[in-house]
């Protein structure tokens, strides 16, 4: 396996007066790999990003980018990293073209308009560069820092809820943006406040809460591992008792005998099947039924049941 | 030493393209104040004043006057020029770019310096039109004001990042440094002050930089000039090393 492009060890981060917002947190991030970091309101998903970019003095731990500690080679490490943070957060008096060309000179490089001219173009914001960011919408806002943490070509592009406040089609118009970035070999680790954001492009998914790391995985095998599908079926007549050749799918009979629920299978297909199977045995037992609803658990539900609650996500 | 010169033009660029955008609280501003004092006090009053130490009186306030705007916009340009990012959060691509205090400063006290340049020669010019004056030490003028504007530009990046609300940003400068400039021999030579007032004058530091600039321009001053220039020099340094520990320690830039 490649080295990481990030490795953070027992990270800490104690606000003053406060509460510990980072506790020992571990992680690796892997080269090229789009890494969403999921958690509720003040898990710590902000103050992690902050700790590697440089906005947060960390109490205790090591961050190590591209080999570099950013303890000691915060120069060398700073010029790879690019920052989108979440607030709407740029000089509103300046136009598109001067916000991205400063970004570009502060890290740095030389002027390239070339350079700044191909990302404005790839986000929709070429008519616009003439324009002060503060005449744009909401969401060209956004693409606009988005320009601007792309300027210096960051090969470790981190994205704090880089879809807050976008409409749907500029939500998806994004994506394929984050998508075309990840083609072009960055590695992006984004936190979203939709979790569809995650299960849409995300290699990997860490969960946060609390300052601490939940769990880290694949997102494929976190859904296999934790996913369910669940099918309700609305039988024609009651039943009071199950057949013997349906005892095995573990399905419950509910609603006066009415409604047949299963739960079960690992979200990635198993249980869709099982369901299927289910239907095939229903009829070979003579038992009709009115409506078939299947449901396989998203990243959300699994999300929600591991911190067991109901609280929004962001 | 680390330094990435593009890093510190960037900042430089920037900072003057603000200082252009906002032309008329900048530049426009303080003209037309300083106007008003070289109508009220050079012309009017001037007009019926004994000469100061051979110089005539509306010449004589000419350095003091320039001194006086010198040190509040540039104190107040440079301190609005970091609070703004902070308050704004737009601060969050400074503090995560290759950039140190290095870059930093050359960024904001180079544009402060040069728009402090910039603000003196148009008061001079401005100047030449209500009285008339001779600069005796052009390039020793031209220094000193470039010394004082830096750093009176640090002092406002210290400002800049001490405060938290915009009630504290204009505190300073509105009650400490104008006083100062008005009883620091603006409009008058310490010279000429009664007993003990006189002594008790020199307690106030921006006396030494009016009698400064005062000499670059007549040959005159209540101080020797190199006390002058080494006051403006220490204070220079002291205000580099504040601002280096803020950036070494973070101090209300990182949280």
């Amino acid at each position: 396996m490649d080295e990481p492009i990030l490795s953070i060890r027992g990270l800490t981060k104690t606000y003053r007066n406060g509460p510990r917002a980072l506790d020992n947190v571990d992680l690796d991030i892997r080269p090229g790999e789009i890494f969403a970091l999921l958690g509720p309101n003040g898990a710590g998903k902000t103050t992690l990003i902050g700790a590697v970019c440089g906005l947060v003095r960390p109490s205790g731990g090591t961050i190590h980018a591209f080999g570099h500690d950013l303890s000691r080679d915060w120069r060398s490490a700073r010029a790879r990293i690019g920052l989108v943070p979440q607030e709407l957060a740029t000089d509103m008096f300046e136009t598109v073209w001067r916000a991205v060309a400063y970004s570009q000179g502060l890290f740095g490089k030389p002027h390239n308009a070339a350079r700044i001219e191909e990302i404005l173009r790839s986000l929709s914001l070429w008519d616009k560069k003439d324009a002060q960011i503060r005449a744009l919408s909401g969401g060209m806002k956004r693409r606009v820092l988005i320009a601007k943490a792309l300027a210096h070509e960051p090969e470790l592009l981190f994205l704090d809820e880089p879809t807050a406040g976008v409409d749907v089609e500029l939500r998806k118009d994004m994506w394929e943006q984050i998508a075309a970035l990840k083609q072009r070999g960055v590695t992006i680790i984004l936190t979203t406040h939709y979790i569809e954001e995650a299960e849409e492009m995300a290699d990997r998914v860490g969960i946060i809460q609390g300052g601490r790391i939940r769990m880290v995985d694949e997102k494929r095998a976190m859904m296999e591992r934790l996913g369910t599908t669940e099918a309700v079926i609305d039988l024609t007549a009651p039943l009071t008792q199950l057949p013997e050749a349906l005892a095995g799918f573990g399905a419950v009979l509910s609603e006066g005998g009415t409604r047949l629920t299963y739960r079960g299978g690992n979200g990635q297909g198993r249980g869709r099947a099982e369901v299927a199977q289910l239907a095939q045995a229903l009829t070979r037992a003579g038992i009709g039924f009115t409506s078939l609803d299947i449901h396989d658990s998203s990243l959300e539900d699994i999300f929600v049941g591991l911190l067991g609650t109901e609280q929004e996500v962001a | 030493m680390h330094f990435n010169p593009r890093s510190a033009f960037a900042i430089y660029q920037r900072e003057m393209a603000r200082a252009f955008r906002t032309a008329f609280q900048s530049i426009l501003a303080p003209v037309l104040t300083t106007s008003l004092y070289f109508v009220v006090f050079g012309s009017v009053i001037g007009a019926r004043m004994e000469p100061v130490g051979g110089v005539p009186y509306g010449a004589f306030i000419i350095p003091g006057l320039l001194m006086l705007t010198l040190l509040g916009e540039t104190t107040s340009n440079a301190s609005f020029g970091i609070y703004m990012p902070r308050f704004t959060g737009t601060i969050y691509e400074l503090l995560s770019a290759p950039v140190g205090v290095a870059e930093t400063l050359a960024g904001f006290v180079g544009a402060a310096a040069t728009k402090g340049l910039i603000l003196a020669a148009i008061i001079l010019a401005t100047a030449r039109l209500f009285v008339d004056y001779e600069i005796a030490y052009p390039l020793l003028a031209a220094v000193y004001i470039m010394l004082v504007a830096s750093s009176f530009a640090l002092f406002g990046f210290i400002l800049g990042i001490w405060a938290d609300s915009f009630e504290k940003l204009g505190i300073i400068p509105m009650l400490i440094l104008t006083p100062l400039t008005f009883l620091g021999g603006t409009f008058y030579s310490i010279r000429d002050l009664p007993a003990p007032w006189d002594a008790v004058a020199l307690v106030n530091p921006i006396a030494f930089l009016v009698s400064g600039l005062r000499f670059s321009f007549y040959g005159v001053a209540d101080v020797p000039i190199a006390v002058s220039l080494g006051l403006t020099l220490g204070f220079l340094g002291l205000c580099t090393v504040i601002i280096a520990v803020i950036f070494r320690t973070g101090w209300r830039l990182r949280e």
